[in-house]
């Protein structure tokens, strides 16, 4: 991340700290930057720092070497969470991508009605996850839930239940609270291609599809990398609602990276294990994002990112 | 899918609204309205089921409207201390939203303002901040706030939350403040203003749009985290809405209506709001992530 930030350029020349009798700019900056340092910077390091000790969240801290890391990497049950992490990862990205992309292309539209539906989509983003979690727990209620309304028979599923279809279901309600964002980042994407494009193309006879995938698609790339870079980045955070809905079962069955370390740390007081796997966390978020960041090439994705 | 394809070029009134709706596009239509129906059929699910009564949540179809409606659901939720719980939502949210717009605000200034090394390597680490994901920096913040002496305290939720508003809040404002001409800070200069009159009288007032913009979305974040109130407090006094609603919910496992009836109480607010500062909310998003 520190490369983007020497991408995305210098701020304008006036230096006003150089004014004599007065306090330099540097100091303005000084709040935020403690509170980011103490509590987001440091905590950083120190997970790394805490991943060579054995702590047990309770007594003294003491070095332990490799240790925890054998221990985790050693340990069949990471590499199932490591897998699922990236399973959920990538089953997100291929369905909430089409699907938010096709729906913000459709209410960047001027109508009325499209306007309506593009407040209403905006609704799951509202609610914390853990409000999501619940309402979906009890509509998926085996007994007293969809199944026992809609009398359909391949609703009456045990849905949380059943170790295959819970992945699934854990697919829709993250796809049904995150889509509506990035349709709103369609959207925006959408709103800003030149008019012109389009009529040009329709003068020369191209239809819409053709239009779709000639000029829209193209059109979209940057808004097609960020809306990206936060699905995929945002997969690893989906713990609130994966810890709510499910706990991570049955079983092992949804039991992602970040469920695997809230458990090994604060329920099995393995810290140092916990952190080993925080770090695994950390190191895929970066890669991704800078991965991404390559992918897309560095210098349009940067002023992106300038802007989120 | 194309719907802003049917542009016509003699018909259309200038206006943007006439632009892109002159066909009909019957394949998006379709597919918004699937997706309305996806979206609405667990939020109207949630909604009727707080208005029956235990028995009748038990008996009724829970896809038919509640007969009769009863709001005794919501009189469950409030006996069962949920004001205490609204309480401290509030007071995290509010403490940690104004610390996180202001000292946002004046980082962003002195960013786009200012132009030295220092500035620079704080812009970076920023940036940096904006990759970090919460939950693994979790362990370390329950050390710190364990040894800070703060654990099971609603100022134990606020410290670790301004942290991580932080990051994006100061590129969001930064971004706006680089679009106020640079005329406007060198007449204030020239009148003799110093920077901490021009930030204040000048660049605040000018980024308004903003600072709304980043306080609702700071705001919901806060309202809705789970995490650190998760991990960082304990009493049942100090629980905040979403951890308060996953308490209900082991609780009051045979009282669903109940259940629902907390998720509806702990989203009022957030929707009160969003109806209020949706237009600003909207386009302050868009602009910031569409730029």
């Amino acid at each position: 991340m520190a490369a983007l930030a020497s991408v995305a350029g210098a701020p304008d020349q006036t230096s006003e700290s150089r004014r004599v009798g007065e306090a330099p700019l540097d100091l303005l900056v000084l709040p935020a930057l403690i509170f980011f340092v103490a509590f987001a910077l440091i905590p950083l390091v120190g997970v790394v720092a805490l991943s060579f000790t054995s702590w047990d969240g309770i007594s003294a801290i003491t070095y332990a070497g490799t240790g925890s890391w054998t221990q985790v990497l050693n340990d069949p049950g990471t590499y199932h969470a490591i897998w699922l992490t990236f399973k959920i990862m990538i089953v997100s990205w291929l369905v909430q991508t089409p699907v938010s992309m096709l729906l913000g292309v459709f209410v960047a539209g001027h109508e009325r009605y499209r306007a309506v539906l593009a407040v209403l989509y905006f609704l799951p983003l509202l609610l914390s996850s853990a409000a999501v979690a619940i309402a979906f727990k009890s509509l998926l209620d085996p007994n007293f839930g969809l199944s026992a309304g809609l009398h359909l028979p391949f609703l009456s599923q045990d849905w949380l239940g059943d170790p295959t279809l819970v992945f699934f279901v854990v697919i829709f309600v993250i796809a049904w609270q995150f889509v509506p964002f990035h349709t709103l980042l369609y959207q925006g994407g959408v709103r800003q291609i030149p008019a012109s494009l389009y009529e040009s193309a329709q003068i020369d006879g191209a239809g819409r599809v053709r239009q779709f995938f000639s000029i829209t698609l193209p059109q979209l790339k940057y808004t097609i990398i960020t809306s990206s870079t936060l699905i995929l980045v945002g997969s690893l955070t989906y713990f609130d609602l994966i810890f709510v809905l499910t706990g991570g079962g049955p079983g092992n069955a949804t039991r992602i990276l970040a469920l695997d370390m809230y458990l090994r740390g604060f329920k099995a007081n393995q810290m140092g294990a916990a952190s080993v796997i925080a770090v695994i966390l950390v190191f895929v978020g970066l890669a991704l994002a800078l991965g991404i960041q390559r992918i897309g090439g560095r210098d349009r994705a940067a002023s992106q990112l300038e802007g989120l | 899918m194309a719907a802003q394809a049917q542009t016509t070029s003699q018909a259309a009134p200038p206006t943007r609204r006439g632009r892109r709706s002159r066909r009909r596009n019957y394949l998006g239509g379709l597919l918004g309205w699937i997706w309305l129906a996806v979206i609405i059929l667990p939020i109207y699910y949630a909604v009727i089921t707080t208005f029956k009564n235990q028995g009748d949540y038990f008996t009724q179809n829970p896809l038919a409207p509640p007969m009769p409606p009863t709001m005794q659901a919501y009189g469950d939720v409030l006996r069962a201390g949920i004001g205490r719980y609204f309480l401290n939502s509030v007071i995290v949210t509010v403490g940690s939203v104004i610390p996180i717009v202001l000292f946002s605000f004046m980082a962003a200034y002195a960013i786009v303002r200012g132009n030295s090394r220092f500035l620079r390597l704080c812009r970076a680490l920023f940036l940096l901040g904006l990759a970090i994901p919460l939950q693994a920096t979790i362990i370390p913040i329950y050390l710190m706030i364990t040894r800070l002496h703060m654990y099971d305290s609603l100022g134990a939720l606020v410290l670790p939350s301004i942290a991580f508003g932080v990051p994006l809040t100061v590129l969001i404002l930064s971004t706006f403040l680089r679009d106020v001409p640079k005329e406007l800070f060198e007449s204030m200069r020239l009148d003799g203003c110093t920077s901490w009159q021009i930030a204040w009288r000048l660049a605040f007032p000018l980024t308004r749009p903003a600072i709304v913009t980043v306080s609702i979305y700071n705001g919901l974040n806060v309202w809705n985290g789970f995490l650190f109130p998760l991990i960082l407090t304990q009493s049942p006094d100090l629980r905040v809405m979403p951890l308060a609603l996953w308490a209900f919910q082991g609780e009051y496992s045979v009282n669903i209506p109940a259940v629902l009836a907390a998720v509806v109480l702990s989203t009022l607010p957030i929707l009160v709001l969003y109806v209020v500062g949706r237009r600003q909310l909207l386009s302050g998003l868009t602009a910031g992530f569409g730029k």
